[in-house]
């Protein structure tokens, strides 16, 4: 499937007001964080990209692929929908062993039955990157746990989905690792779009969509002052982590555990 | 008069789907009918007839299974709908047994199914499924892309020509291409048929024999060990 880019036409504020922004063009290998406060609207500004809002929903947003409307083929079509959306609210139900439940996904999006071993390795060792424990191809789907899961569902949506364009909602609450995350998806040339409170996930973006009472009030750019401290940040992160883990095994920490932050 | 059949599991979420559906109906100023068919309880009439102010009706099967009753109060429906200047009936009905399908020739068939019931539901929901013309996925926003697609290819393994359309039907998403099928459907005729063959009509169970074991009954039966077979003259 060949897109070279979106485009968000914007709506209305939730006041009724026309959004600030009213064109955000999204090119193919973009990554972008949506930011904003709790109910500013992120969540409905992706859910109106994954449905291709058609000044149909509450927002009044327009989404265009290549500049035109999406095709109908999207919606009729499962292995034609260009979208893949992980929400908050995303689980997976099957407690099929995750062997299976890859293979019977891969199964349904291979283009000839020879791809579907690759493809569920790709994906393990895709999700095993991102997680501290890895996860067995033996265990069932329910019993993973909630990082295993969220990285299975990224590395699921990017290998076997393969779909051009990938929405994240809040993910990093989830504990997978975020740089790595972004180092692989970065080999995918595909559109990414993070709904983030995470400055590490921001600054690693090309850009970020602001957004405020419903509506997109600016495009921010990862500017130079920012890529170089997205280092320092991702630093200070790393730290965070590792004293997670500490205590998390039972030790102390010590002065010590920021030096190296200069 | 149009006629839409609405059926499903509980809870998959045919109110809400017909909510969505009666509101888009309203904007363009057509006068839907409502009808529910269930066994026991509903409330949908009094929620439809406060929140938008539209002829609605219950009836409860009670005895009867709800498909069956569907075909004998469906007549009276469309008149009834008629009488009360409506351009269409929509019809919910909780479709229990899985052996009949609700639809008729004439009018839209549609099953709700919720992507999260698991992935080998629509192997189990029979001529419901594959009898209607539209298949709505609800609940879409609780699972997977991957468990989406793997409930999508099921339906269509199962029922190749049925139109399948996700929806989160608590937001109303991708609820305007149900409302133009709405739209192309014909109205309804005057003998309308049931679409698809109802079961076989012998059942001793049906008619109230309560003894366990086929031994006890008669006409079509069936064991553990053999497929059905005819007992009796
Ligand atoms: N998350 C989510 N919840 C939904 C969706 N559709 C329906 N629900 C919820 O599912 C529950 C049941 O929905 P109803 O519309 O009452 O289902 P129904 O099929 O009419 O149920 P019965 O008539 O009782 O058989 C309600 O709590 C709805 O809010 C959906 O797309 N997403
Ligand atoms: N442009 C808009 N117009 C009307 N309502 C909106 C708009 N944008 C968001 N909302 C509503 O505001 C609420 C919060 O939005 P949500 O997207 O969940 O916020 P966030 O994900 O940022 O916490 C939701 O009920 C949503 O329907
Ligand atoms: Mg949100
Ligand atoms: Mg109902």
């Amino acid at each position: 499937m060949f897109i070279k880019n979106i485009t968000i036409l914007g709506g209305m504020s939730r006041s009724g007001n026309p959004e600030p922004v009213q064109r955000i063009d999204l090119n193919m290998g973009d990554v972008v964080s949506i930011v904003g406060p709790t109910g500013s609207g992120k969540t409905t500004l992706i859910n109106d990209i994954e449905l291709f809002a058609d000044r149909n929903t509450q927002t009044g947003r327009c989404i265009l692929i290549d500049g035109k409307r999406p095709p109908l083929e999207y919606r009729d079509n499962p292995a034609s929908n260009p979208i893949a959306l992980i929400t908050q609210h995303t689980t997976f139900l099957s407690d099929l062993p995750v062997e299976d439940f890859l293979s019977t996904h891969a199964r349904i999006r291979a283009k000839d039955s020879s791809q579907i071993e690759a493809m569920i390795a790709n994906t393990l060792s895709f999700a095993n990157q991102l997680t501290g424990e890895p996860i067995i191809l033996s265990s069932r789907m329910t019993e993973l746990s909630g990082g295993q899961t969220r990285a299975l569902l990224i590395a699921d949506a990017t290998v076997i989905c393969d779909t051009p364009i990938v929405l994240l909602d809040e993910v990093e609450n989830a504990g997978i690792h975020r740089t790595r995350a972004l180092e692989l998806l970065r080999q995918h040339r595909k559109i990414f779009i993070f709904v983030t409170h995470d400055p590490r996930i921001a600054l690693l973006s090309d850009f970020r969509i602001v957004m405020q009472g419903g509506s997109i009030v600016k495009i921010l750019h990862t500017n130079d002052e920012e890529r170089q401290f997205s280092i320092k940040v991702s630093k200070l992160d790393d730290m965070l982590s590792a004293m997670r883990d500490k205590i998390r095994f039972g030790e102390r920490l010590t002065t010590h555990e920021l030096e190296g932050l200069a | 008069m149009k006629l839409v059949i609405c059926a499903g599991p509980a809870t998959t979420g045919k109110t809400s789907v017909l909510r969505h559906i009666i509101q888009k109906l309203q904007q363009v100023q057509e006068k839907a009918a409502f009808l529910k068919i269930d066994v026991q309880y509903a409330e949908e009439d009094e929620l439809f007839a406060r929140e938008f102010g539209i002829p609605t009706r219950k009836i409860y099967s009670g005895e009867l299974c709800p498909d069956h009753c569907n075909v004998m109060v469906l007549g009276d429906a469309l008149q009834w709908a008629r009488r009360e200047g409506c351009s269409i009936l929509l019809v919910e009905t909780a479709g229990l047994c899985l052996r009949c399908s609700p639809y008729v020739d004439g009018g839209l068939g549609m099953i709700v199914l919720e992507a999260t019931s698991g992935t080998n539901l629509p192997l189990k929901v029979g001529p419901m499924l594959s009898l209607a013309d539209i298949a709505v996925v609800t609940k879409i926003d609780r699972v997977s892309q991957a468990e989406r697609e793997v409930f999508r290819s099921r339906i269509q393994y199962v029922a190749p020509n049925v139109r399948i359309r996700e929806v989160n039907a608590l937001y109303g998403i991708g609820i305007d291409p149900l409302v133009d099928s709405i739209h192309q459907t014909p109205d309804a005729w005057d003998n309308m048929l049931l679409r698809g063959n109802p079961p076989v009509g012998t059942c001793t169970i049906c008619v109230g024999k309560k003894e366990i074991g086929w031994q006890a009954h008669f006409g079509v039966v069936r064991s553990l060990e053999n497929q059905n077979f005819y007992r009796g003259e």
